[in-house]
C-alpha cells in the first residue's frame, strides 16, 4: 500500500496542483473544503477570523448544493470566462473565476517585438478599447525615450480625441451587453448601432475599427482626415438623443432598476482591497480617477466632472457608465475648440521614420525608413511604469528596456483581470440571475484578462 | 344552458361525422398557420423594432422563413443525452406541442353572434359552430390543458440530465404553478359575470362594447389575465424558463432537430392560443366592434365570416402586444416573479373577485349597494393592511436569520 492511497480526496487537490499548495483549480462542494479554502474564497475579503470560517466550512454538508460550470461556453460570460457556481438552490454560494481560456502569451510576445510593433500586440488585449492600450504602450516607451515632454501639441491632442472617443465606444459596447445580459435584448443593438458610428470615425482616422495601431511611440500615426470635425460634431450631436432614448428603455424602466438596485453590491474598502479600479470603485462612492488625481495628456486642461456612485451596486455602474459617456462628449467638445495645429508626430530621426515623399528622393531616407522599420529603435537601458485611465479603470504598461530595439519584460497591469477578483465577492448569496448582472457589471473583456 | 354543438346532439351520421373531421383538419391546419405565420411575424417585427431586416429571402417578404428552419430542423440529427431519460426526454416535446393545439380547439372562431344570436351557422344541413368543440366546461379545458403543457417543460428539464436544463425546470415548474392561480382567479370575474363556462357563451354575451364589462372585468381581471398568460407562455418578461443569458437554453438545452421545433412550435402556438383565449374572454371573440347600434360592419361578407375577421384582427393586436413586450422588457428575476405573482396578482384577482362578487349578490337579493361596496371595500383593505404586516414580518425574519456564504 503507498502513502497516496491513505490520503483523502481534498488532500489529492493540493498535492496534484503541480508544484503548488493552492488546491485544485476547480470548485469543489462545500462539504468537500476544508476551512482553509473557504477562507481563501472568501473569508479573506470579508476579514473574517480562522475561527469564523471553520465554523462555515463543512458546516452545511446536509444542504445538497450543486456545483455549477458558467462558462467558458455560456452565452453572458463575455468572451470565455469560466465561472464555477457553488449553488444552494438558485442562490450562489461560492464563485471562482477560471481564466486563461484566451491565452496567447501577449506579453511574452511583447518581448520579441519591437517598440515599433509593440502597438500591434496591444492594441489586441482590451479589444473593446484598443487606442487606450496603444496610448499606455506609447507613453511608457516615450517615457523610456526621455521624449515624453516633446511630443508635439496637436498629437497630444489626437491622442486625447481618440481616447475620449475610444470610451465612448466601449461604454456603449457595455450598454449593449448589459442590456442583453439583462434581458433587454433590443437593447443589445441599440448599443452596438451607436459604437459603430464611432467605429465608422475610427475607420476613416485610422483605417480600422479596431486593433488600430494608430497611437505610436512619438506621436500618432498620421494626421487627422479632411473633415474629421464635422464627422465629430455629427456623432456628437447624434448621441445626446440616443442616450435620453437608453435612459427611458433602461435607467426608467422598473424592471430594470429592480434587476439592478441592490445586486453586486461592494464596500468602498473591499474594493479597495481587491484592488478594483475604474466604475466599481468609482460606483462605491471613491472620486478616483487618474484622468484628474494623476492628468496625463492634457486633462488637466479640460473640464469634466468624474462620476461616482454612491451604494456600489450594479446600478451604479450602470449609470456611472452612461454618464461618462455625456462627460466624455464634454471633453471631445473641448478637444475640438483646442485642437492646434502643428506636426502630429515628434521630429525626432531616431523614432520617427522619414515622411512617404523623402522615401523616393534620398537614399538615406530610404535605409533609414527601412532600418527603423526592421531593426526598430534602441531605447535605453531602464524601466518605466505609466498608468492611465482606460473605460474599465486603471491599465498600465510597466516596460524593463535592456538597452535593445525590444522589450525586455513588458507588463500590462489590466483593469478587467484585477476587477475579475471582485466578482465572486459580490456574487454571494445572490441569485444566478444577480451572477449575470455582476459579470455584466464588472464588464470584464477577456482578452486583456488573460493577455 | 348546456352550450353543447348542436352538431353532436343528435344521432350522429356520416355527414356530421365527415363535418367534424374536415373540423379537426381545418383547426390543426391553421394551427400551424398560426404559429408559422406568428414566428415569421415576431422576427419581422422585432426586427423592425431594432433596426434590422429581419428574414427577407425565403419566400416573399421572407414569409416562408419557419418552413425553412422547419425542414432543416427536420434533417438535424436527433441527438439524445447519454444521461437523459431516454423515454420521458423523448415525450416531454409532445407533451408540450400537443396541448397547445388542443387548447385551440374550443376557441370560437367564426361566426354571428350579434344580437345574441348563438353564433351557429347551417353547413351542408347540419346547423353547428364554427369551432372544433363547444364543451359545457369550456374555459375551464383550455385551463385544465394548459396545465399539462406544464408537463412537458418540467419533464424536458428533468429528463436531460443536465445541470441547467433542471434549473430551468424546476423555474418552470414553481412559475407555472404559481401563475395558474391568478390566471384562474381574474378568469372567474369573466365567468362571473357571463354565467356560463361556454366559450361560445360568453361571446354571445358580449355582443356591444358596453356588454364588454370595461369596468368590472376589462380593467384589473383582464390585466392580471394578460400578465399570468404571459407568464403562463414563458414570454419575456417572463421567460425565466429559458433565460439564455442565464441558463444556456433552460429545459430544451439539450434538445436538438425536430423534438426542439416541437417545443419552439408549442411556444408559439400557445401565444396564439392565449392571444385568442384572450380575446374571447374580454374582448367579444369573433363579435365586430360594436357602440350602442352601431355596429362596424363590413359589406359584402356574411356575418359568420367577418367574424373570423374580426377575431383575427383582435388577436394580432395582441401578438403584436406580446412581441412588444420581448422587443423592450428586460427579464425579471426568478425571486421577483414569485413575488409579482404571490404578493401582487394573486391577492389582487381573489380581492377583485370578492368584490364582483358581492355586487352581484347584493344585486340579486336586492340589498344597498353603497352599504355592501362600503363593506366589501373596507374588508379589502383590512386584508391589505394585514397581509402588509404579514409581509413585514416575513421580512424581518429574513433579514434575521442572515445570509449564507
Amino acid at each position: 500500500m503507498t502513502a497516496t492511497e491513505n490520503i483523502t480526496s481534498s488532500q489529492v487537490g493540493e498535492i496534484t496542483a503541480a508544484g503548488t499548495n493552492e488546491g485544485r483549480q476547480e470548485l469543489q462542494l462545500r462539504k468537500d473544503v476544508s476551512a482553509k479554502e473557504i477562507l481563501r474564497g472568501s473569508g479573506a475579503v470579508l476579514r473574517m477570523s480562522e475561527s469564523e470560517v471553520a465554523a462555515l466550512a463543512g458546516t452545511q454538508s446536509e444542504d445538497q448544493t450543486m456545483i455549477i460550470n458558467m462558462g467558458p461556453q455560456h452565452p453572458s460570460t463575455h468572451g470565455v470566462l469560466r465561472l464555477m457556481l457553488e449553488l444552494n438552490g438558485e442562490t450562489v454560494l461560492r464563485c471562482k473565476p477560471v481564466i486563461g481560456y484566451l491565452h496567447t502569451g501577449m506579453e511574452k510576445t511583447g518581448e520579441s517585438l519591437t517598440f515599433m510593433q509593440g502597438g500591434t500586440n496591444v492594441t489586441r488585449m482590451d479589444y473593446a478599447s484598443p487606442l487606450n492600450n496603444e496610448l499606455v504602450f506609447a507613453l511608457t516607451t516615450e517615457k523610456l525615450l526621455g521624449i515624453d515632454q516633446d511630443i508635439p501639441e496637436r498629437a497630444v491632442w489626437i491622442r486625447m480625441l481618440l481616447s475620449e472617443l475610444n470610451r465612448i465606444s466601449s461604454h456603449l459596447l457595455f450598454m449593449a451587453t448589459n442590456g442583453m445580459d439583462i434581458g433587454a435584448v433590443s437593447m443589445m443593438l441599440y448599443g452596438f448601432r451607436e459604437r459603430e458610428e464611432v467605429l465608422r470615425f475610427f475607420q476613416k482616422v485610422t483605417g480600422l475599427r479596431m486593433n488600430h495601431n494608430f497611437i505610436r511611440p512619438g506621436g500618432v500615426a498620421a494626421d487627422l482626415p479632411a473633415g474629421w470635425r464635422d464627422e465629430v460634431l455629427n456623432l456628437l450631436d447624434a448621441l445626446p438623443a440616443r442616450l435620453a432614448e437608453y435612459e427611458i428603455l433602461m435607467t426608467g424602466q422598473p424592471i430594470w432598476r429592480e434587476r439592478l438596485q441592490g445586486v453586486g453590491v461592494i464596500t468602498r474598502d473591499e474594493a479597495i482591497a481587491l484592488s478594483a479600479t475604474g466604475p466599481i470603485l468609482r460606483s462605491t462612492g471613491l472620486s478616483w480617477d487618474l484622468r484628474r488625481d494623476m492628468p496625463y495628456l492634457r486633462y488637466d486642461k479640460v473640464e469634466f466632472d468624474v462620476i461616482v456612485g454612491s451604494y456600489g451596486d450594479a446600478f451604479d455602474r450602470y449609470s456611472i457608465r452612461l454618464n461618462e459617456i455625456r462627460e466624455s462628449m464634454r471633453i471631445v467638445r473641448q478637444v475640438l475648440d483646442a485642437m492646434p495645429q502643428g506636426d502630429y508626430r515628434i521630429q525626432d530621426k531616431k523614432v520617427t521614420p522619414p515622411p512617404r515623399g523623402r522615401i523616393d528622393e534620398s537614399m538615406e531616407a530610404l535605409i533609414h525608413h527601412f532600418k527603423i522599420f526592421t531593426e526598430g529603435f534602441k531605447v535605453p537601458e531602464g524601466e518605466a511604469y505609466v498608468a492611465i485611465e482606460s473605460p474599465r479603470g486603471e491599465i498600465a504598461c510597466y516596460i524593463a528596456s535592456d538597452g535593445s530595439a525590444t522589450p525586455y519584460r513588458m507588463h500590462v497591469r489590466a483593469p478587467s483581470f484585477v476587477n475579475i477578483q471582485t466578482m465572486p465577492h459580490m456574487m454571494r448569496g445572490g441569485l444566478v440571475a444577480d451572477a449575470v448582472a455582476v459579470i455584466s457589471s464588472v464588464d470584464p473583456v477577456l482578452g486583456e484578462v488573460d493577455r | 344552458m348546456i352550450a353543447l354543438d348542436p352538431l353532436l346532439v343528435d344521432n350522429l351520421l356520416w355527414v356530421p361525422l365527415i363535418i367534424v373531421l374536415v373540423k379537426v383538419l381545418v383547426v390543426f391546419v391553421v394551427g400551424l398557420l398560426a404559429t408559422m405565420l406568428m414566428v415569421w411575424f415576431e422576427r419581422k417585427a422585432i426586427a423592425g423594432m431594432q433596426n434590422r431586416i429581419g428574414p427577407n429571402k425565403t419566400g416573399p417578404f421572407g414569409i416562408l422563413q419557419t418552413l425553412a428552419d422547419g425542414i432543416k430542423l427536420f434533417f438535424k440529427e436527433d441527438l439524445f443525452p447519454s444521461r437523459a431519460d431516454r423515454f420521458v426526454f423523448a415525450l416531454a416535446p409532445f407533451l408540450s406541442f400537443v396541448p397547445a393545439f388542443l387548447a385551440f380547439a374550443i376557441i370560437p372562431l367564426g361566426g354571428d353572434f350579434r344580437n345574441g344570436s348563438s353564433g351557429e351557422v347551417t353547413l351542408f344541413g347540419q346547423v353547428t359552430r364554427i369551432q372544433l368543440a363547444d364543451p359545457p366546461i369550456g374555459v375551464l379545458f383550455a385551463l385544465a390543458i394548459s396545465s399539462i403543457a406544464v408537463y412537458g417543460i418540467m419533464l424536458a428539464g428533468w429528463s436531460s440530465g443536465s445541470k441547467y436544463p433542471l434549473l430551468g425546470s424546476v423555474r418552470a415548474s414553481a412559475q407555472m404553478v404559481s401563475y395558474e392561480a391568478a390566471l384562474g382567479l381574474s378568469l372567474a370575474c369573466v365567468l362571473l359575470l357571463a354565467g356560463t363556462l361556454s366559450t361560445s357563451g360568453i361571446v354571445a354575451a358580449q355582443s356591444t362594447i358596453t356588454e364588454w364589462h370595461f369596468i368590472s372585468t376589462g380593467i384589473v381581471p383582464f390585466i392580471i389575465f394578460l400578465i399570468a398568460a404571459t407568464a403562463e407562455l414563458n414570454r419575456p418578461p417572463f421567460d425565466l424558463v429559458e433565460a439564455e443569458q442565464e441558463l444556456v437554453g433552460g429545459f430544451n438545452t439539450e434538445y436538438s432537430s425536430i423534438r426542439f421545433a416541437l417545443f419552439y412550435l408549442a411556444e408559439f402556438m400557445n401565444t396564439v392560443t392565449m392571444s385568442a383565449l384572450i380575446v374571447t374572454l374580454f374582448f367579444g371573440g369573433p363579435q365586430p366592434i360594436a357602440i350602442g347600434d352601431f355596429v362596424f360592419d363590413i359589406p359584402l361578407l356574411p356575418n359568420a365570416l367577418e367574424g373570423t375577421f374580426w377575431l383575427l384582427a383582435k388577436i394580432l393586436v395582441f401578438l403584436y402586444m406580446y412581441i412588444w413586450f420581448r422587443a423592450t422588457l428586460p427579464r425579471l428575476r426568478y425571486d421577483q416573479l414569485m413575488d409579482l405573482g404571490w404578493k401582487l396578482l394573486i391577492p389582487a384577482s381573489l380581492g377583485w373577485f370578492m368584490l364582483l362578487a358581492a355586487q352581484r349578490l347584493a344585486r340579486q337579493n336586492g340589498w344597498n349597494i353603497v352599504l355592501v361596496t362600503g363593506a366589501s371595500i373596507a374588508v379589502l383593505v383590512i386584508c391589505y393592511l394585514l397581509m402588509q404586516a404579514a409581509f413585514a414580518k416575513s421580512a424581518r425574519d429574513r433579514s434575521t436569520q442572515g445570509t449564507m456564504f
